[in-house]
């Protein structure tokens, strides 16, 4: 950061939006009503595999309060949804992309594919509508687990997907992993699931589309984290409108987690709909319903193995990924197994050759898609669960194999085609070891000993690539869109800031820090700042909020605007000084003529922009309005060492957590409190996939299993330790808030950390290999099969 | 959630007749019936609130020495019963097994009747009415224990039958000890061993399809009241549920666990 700064970057400044949601003043979706609003239900398929013969909705048309019944045949002109990212295979064919109805056509894919769109005067009349609406379905075998999927003589899911596959891509130079290989001392190999995720906001999706006749534009509030995204799909690929007739807010959104960058089938039904019944209707999803539809994360299934040399250190890894995509390509499915998996595998070690397959796969399912890291948990999951066993298989203590092979030299190129910036892992692994106590463990694990109990300690030094990204590199790699960032920024007449910004905040706290960085920069005070978001008819353009790039590339754009702003201030000043514009610099709010004291205040000069009576009027505008568009130049690089500490109950197989240490280093941090929050959110999320939390459909039948909070186990307050974190800092070398990043670090780095700690404690009990979740009966299991 | 006829009930004579008249159901807590109804899952037509009835509420105790008995109203709170020093100072067990119930909001709607009528078989209160061999009162009888919990969710009740309190007779001493299901937070297993005037007894809730004596852990107990006997019984996994949560082995091992701590806990 430059002189430029006041003190508030770089302090927990209190969230300036907490005060509306805690005093229950936020504005979400679901506040939101129109004047004579319909209520929208969507009929969703009981079935996971099924031809519908027939849809007869008479008697729903008929029943009291409905407005309106649409199934699909009645979505003329409606296109699918598409996929954002084209994979291309390593046959050289583009990926499989069937038709994704927003309304079923003809078949069903999943349970809970939407069949009808109810639209009533109440929401009750629109459910008892939807009860006499009679559907003739063929039930056809299911298939929902993706190895079972792709085996001969599988349900086919898409006639234009044989054998469900979507595509094989592969990165990596394969023959050189062959021969790394064929010289190694030692040879880790490890089949590992990955377990499915169903991402669990604590707001549901809601939307409340609404046509106006007068113009024929429609408005769409929606639970978005990218509502330009979601405006460009819908528009552009599906309604086939021009941008201009549809703006889509996103207001307070209660979480994302990925969730909702998507663009979803209920939404886009509902702003077509509401031409047709010419009037506002609103859909808000039950828990039950979020569940069956919201996109899930993760579902991996993987063979991966490591080869060293004799002292461990790693010489070449190879990897191969089975992926379910679902039942259809949700908006950046295909990315998220390659782009965001395999690139990673390098993690924090200089592992020269490296090759990773994958094969992603359609599933009688709901759709798979982003959620919290992204492929990178996944990543980091197979590399430290492969560093772990090869530590105990070769006898080097775990620290010490991690060392043995950290990058230290920067920039460093790997061979999965990412170039880190910078890092210092030892760093992090040093501080980390330090929190944890690591040199009290033996003693602890003999006091667990005792009282019969298993302790195990377990690391991860995770490596993520955020700040979602360079769009020519996107580009090349099948991106259908650009990555770049949008900020804009307003001084208004008495200097009071008004941001616009193309990221969305939906629990990351961007109106705090946004304004600390504006408010530092401009030397003013932070509540002279205001923090505008998810509105696209107020924010020139914007890509959103995932893949942790708010800071590093929202961020950024709103820098180089205040570059800007501040560049013309300075032509503003010269000229209100009767100095050389090169002569003035800005610093502390003021403009000053360098070696004297004559200055202007930033106020002053924001004033005289807008009263322009003395102003340079023949050579500059008035006004003092700046937009930029970002696109970094790289990814970047958080990284980071987790380490955990359980206690096992081996006669119930329950796994507590005692300990939880992370350092990481997210390069400059803006707001400490935030930050700490973050990785908080992130290590529960963490411990959730890592402990308790699995998507379970029924092999046979294709149901969720797991469809409500009574079945699907989210992390508890008494799950979660009071966690001991630090951070350490390199600066990115490529934005100049030299920020990398930290939604994610802590959903990326515990499964791994805790599941190696899992691992450790059962190694005495003869336990080799376990899935996550470990949950009581999985652990208890394992031990009493080891026994055997 | 369908439409349905809401009746506020004055007395238990009112509510009963309202219950055979219409075919609804009662309102106690609404912890269990309302979360159905939401779901569409019920739809009982009438509901016959019996918040509004006096002398369905409270803990008293009765009687003296071996006939001491705790008796708890219907409508009773889990939370009340979890803080009241009557509960707590006679039989701690069941304070404990309170306060384990759901959260906190669920403890200061749900109650004791509504618990006990619904019959879930994960749910805690069977276990301690069946171990501590409780006695129902209803509106028309006195139902023993082992005579109640009939099935998954079925028990002794007729459908104008109302629960006006649950009678405990103060056991020498008891310990209730649940391993819960970690996403429902009911009992995957729970385990209440109680040392009564009338013998050992060892009730089993979430286990298998209602609540139900462990025979063979009594049998045991009742030559050798020590962890280690309970924990030696193998229990048979036969008519143990599997779930996604616990096969039938996982459960039928927890059986013993538990009732070896419950033993071990028991005062
Ligand atoms: C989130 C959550 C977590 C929970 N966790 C647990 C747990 O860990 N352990 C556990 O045991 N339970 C748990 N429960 C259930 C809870 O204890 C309920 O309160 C209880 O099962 C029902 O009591 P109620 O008073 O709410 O009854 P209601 O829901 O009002 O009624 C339940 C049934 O009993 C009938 N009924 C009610 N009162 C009487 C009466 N006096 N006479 C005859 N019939 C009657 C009703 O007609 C209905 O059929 C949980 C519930 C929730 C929502």
């Amino acid at each position: 950061m430059g002189a430029n700064d006041l003190s508030s970057v770089g302090q927990s400044v209190r969230r300036k939006e907490d005060k509306r949601f805690l005093t229950g003043a936020g504005q979400f979706t679901d506040d939101v009503n129109a004047h004579n609003q319909t209520w929208a239900y969507f009929l969703r398929s009981p079935h996971a595999h099924a031809k519908i013969r027939g849809i007869d909705t008479t008697k729903a048309k008929s029943a009291p309060g409905v407005v309106a019944v649409f199934t699909g045949g009645d979505l003329t002109g409606v296109n699918g949804l598409p996929c954002g990212w084209l994979i291309t295979g390593t046959d050289g064919q583009p990926m499989k992309e069937p038709p994704h109805p927003v309304l079923a056509q003809g078949k069903v894919r999943y349970v809970g594919d939407g069949v009808a769109l109810v639209i009533a005067e109440t929401l009750a009349q629109a459910k008892d509508a939807a009860e006499q609406i009679e559907v003739d379905y063929e039930v056809l075998a299911p298939v929902v687990d993706p190895v079972a999927a792709l085996k001969s003589g599988a349900p086919l899911i898409h006639d234009g997907a044989p054998g469900n596959k979507c595509y094989t891509w592969a990165l990596g130079d394969k023959a050189a992993v062959d021969a790394a290989f064929a010289k190694a001392a030692h040879v880790t190999k490890l089949d590992i699931v990955n377990n499915r995720l169903i991402p669990n906001a604590i707001e549901p999706r809601a939307a409340v589309a609404s046509f106006n006749r007068a113009d024929d534009s429609y408005t769409l509030y929606v639970t978005s984290q990218n509502p330009h995204v979601e405006r460009l799909l819908m528009t552009a690929f599906v309604l086939g409108l021009p941008e201009t007739k549809v703006r889509v807010i996103a207001p307070d959104v209660g979480g994302g987690f990925g969730s909702k960058i998507y663009l979803y089938p209920e939404e886009t039904a509902l702003v077509w709909a509401s031409k047709q019944v010419n009037r506002p209707i609103k859909w808000t999803a039950d828990r039950s319903e979020a569940f069956l539809s919201d996109a899930h994360g993760r579902d991996h299934v993987t063979h991966a193995e490591l080869a060293l040399d004799k002292d461990g250190k790693f010489l070449g890894m190879r990897v191969q990924t089975t992926a379910a995509m679902g039942a259809y390509l949700s908006t950046f499915a295909s990315c998220i197994p390659t782009i965001l998996y395999a690139t990673l595998l390098a993690g924090q070690y200089t592992t020269p050759v490296i090759h990773c397959e994958v094969t992603a796969v359609f599933t009688n399912t709901a759709p798979v898609d982003a959620y919290r890291g992204a492929g990178r948990p996944e990543a980091t999951y197979v590399v430290e669960r492969l560093v772990h066993a090869a530590a105990v298989e070769m006898g080097i203590a775990q620290d010490e194999i991690r060392r043995r092979n950290f990058i230290r030299s920067f920039p460093y190129q790997t061979p999965v085609a990412l170039t880190y910036d910078t890092g210092g892992y030892d760093a992090c692994l040093d501080e980390a070891m330090k929190l944890a106590d690591v040199k009290g463990f033996p003693s602890r694990k003999s006091e667990s000993a005792k009282r019969g109990k298993l302790r195990g300690i377990g690391y991860a030094s995770y490596i993520e690539a955020c700040g979602i990204a360079p769009s020519n590199i996107g580009g090349a790699l099948g991106a259908r869109a650009g990555l770049y960032e949008v900020g804009q920024v307003r001084v208004n007449p008495t200097g009071g800031v008004t941001v616009f910004t193309g990221s969305h905040s939906h629990g990351q706290g961007h109106e705090t820090t946004f304004a600390q960085v504006v408010a530092s920069r401009l030397g003013i005070p932070i509540d002279n700042v205001e923090v505008v978001h998810g509105d696209t008819g107020r924010i020139p353009f914007g890509m959103g909020t995932y893949g942790s790039r708010s800071l590093a590339v929202g961020g950024t754009a709103i820098v180089k605007a205040l570059d800007k702003i501040v560049a013309k201030g300075k032509k503003i000043a010269a000229h209100l000084l009767e100095a050389a514009e090169a002569d003035v610099e800005f610093k502390d709010g003021k403009f000053t003529v360098a070696g004297t004291d004559r200055s202007k205040a930033f106020g002053e000069v924001a004033l005289a922009a807008y009263v322009p009576h003395n102003y340079p009027l023949y050579k500059l505008e008035p006004g003092l309005d700046e937009t930029a568009f970002y696109d970094p130049t790289n990814f970047t690089f958080p990284a980071g060492t987790h380490i955990c500490e359980v206690e096992i109950d081996p006669d119930t197989g329950d796994v507590q957590i005692l300990n939880f240490s992370a350092c990481d280093d997210f390069g400059n941090i803006i707001n400490p409190m935030i930050v700490e929050g973050q990785v908080h959110g992130g290590l529960a999320q963490g411990i959730g996939q890592a402990l308790l939390e699995a998507c379970v459909y029924d092999k046979e039948s294709g149901q969720l299993l797991t469809g409500s909070l009574m079945d699907y186990a989210l992390p508890r307050a008494h799950h979660v330790p009071s966690f001991k974190v630090a951070t350490k800092v390199t600066p990115c070398t490529h934005n100049p808030l030299g920020a990398k990043g930290c939604g994610e670090a802590g959903a990326i780095g515990a499964p791994a950390a805790l599941m190696n700690a899992v691992h450790d404690a059962l190694a005495g009990a003869g336990v080799t290999y376990l899935d996550m979740p470990a949950t009581p009966q999985r652990v208890w299991t394992a031990i009493q099969t080891a026994k055997h | 959630m369908y439409a349905f006829e809401y009746q506020r009930a004055k007395s238990v004579a009112d509510a009963s007749s309202a219950l055979a008249k219409t075919g609804g159901k009662a309102l106690a807590g609404g912890q269990s019936l309302v979360g159905a109804m939401k779901l569409r899952l019920a739809n009982p037509g009438t509901v016959v609130d019996l918040s509004g009835i006096p002398d369905l509420k409270g803990i008293k105790k009765n009687g003296s020495g071996d006939n001491a008995a705790i008796v708890i109203g219907a409508l009773t709170t889990h939370a009340e019963v979890a803080s009241s020093p009557v509960v707590r100072q006679a039989i701690p067990a069941l304070a404990e097994l309170a306060e384990g119930i759901g959260d906190r909001q669920v403890r200061n709607r749900g109650t004791i009747g509504g618990s006990i009528a619904n019959n879930d078989p994960a749910a805690d209160y069977p276990a301690a009415v069946l171990a501590l061999g409780a006695t129902v009162q209803t509106n028309k009888r006195k139902i023993a224990a082992d005579d109640f919990f009939k099935g998954m969710y079925e028990t002794a009740l007729a459908a104008d039958e109302i629960i006006t309190s649950v009678s405990f007779p103060i056991p020498k001493k008891a310990a209730y000890v649940k391993f819960p299901q970690p996403a429902s937070r009911f009992a995957l297993v729970g385990v209440l061993v109680a040392d009564t005037r009338g013998g050992i007894r060892v009730a089993v809730t979430g286990a298998a399809a209602h609540v139900h004596r462990a025979t063979a852990i009594e049998n045991a107990l009742a030559k050798s009241f020590t962890a280690d006997a309970a924990k030696a019984v193998k229990i048979s996994s036969d008519h143990l549920n599997s779930d996604l949560h616990g096969s039938a082995e996982y459960r039928a091992h927890l059986v013993s666990v538990l009732a070896s701590r419950a033993v071990a806990a028991a005062r």
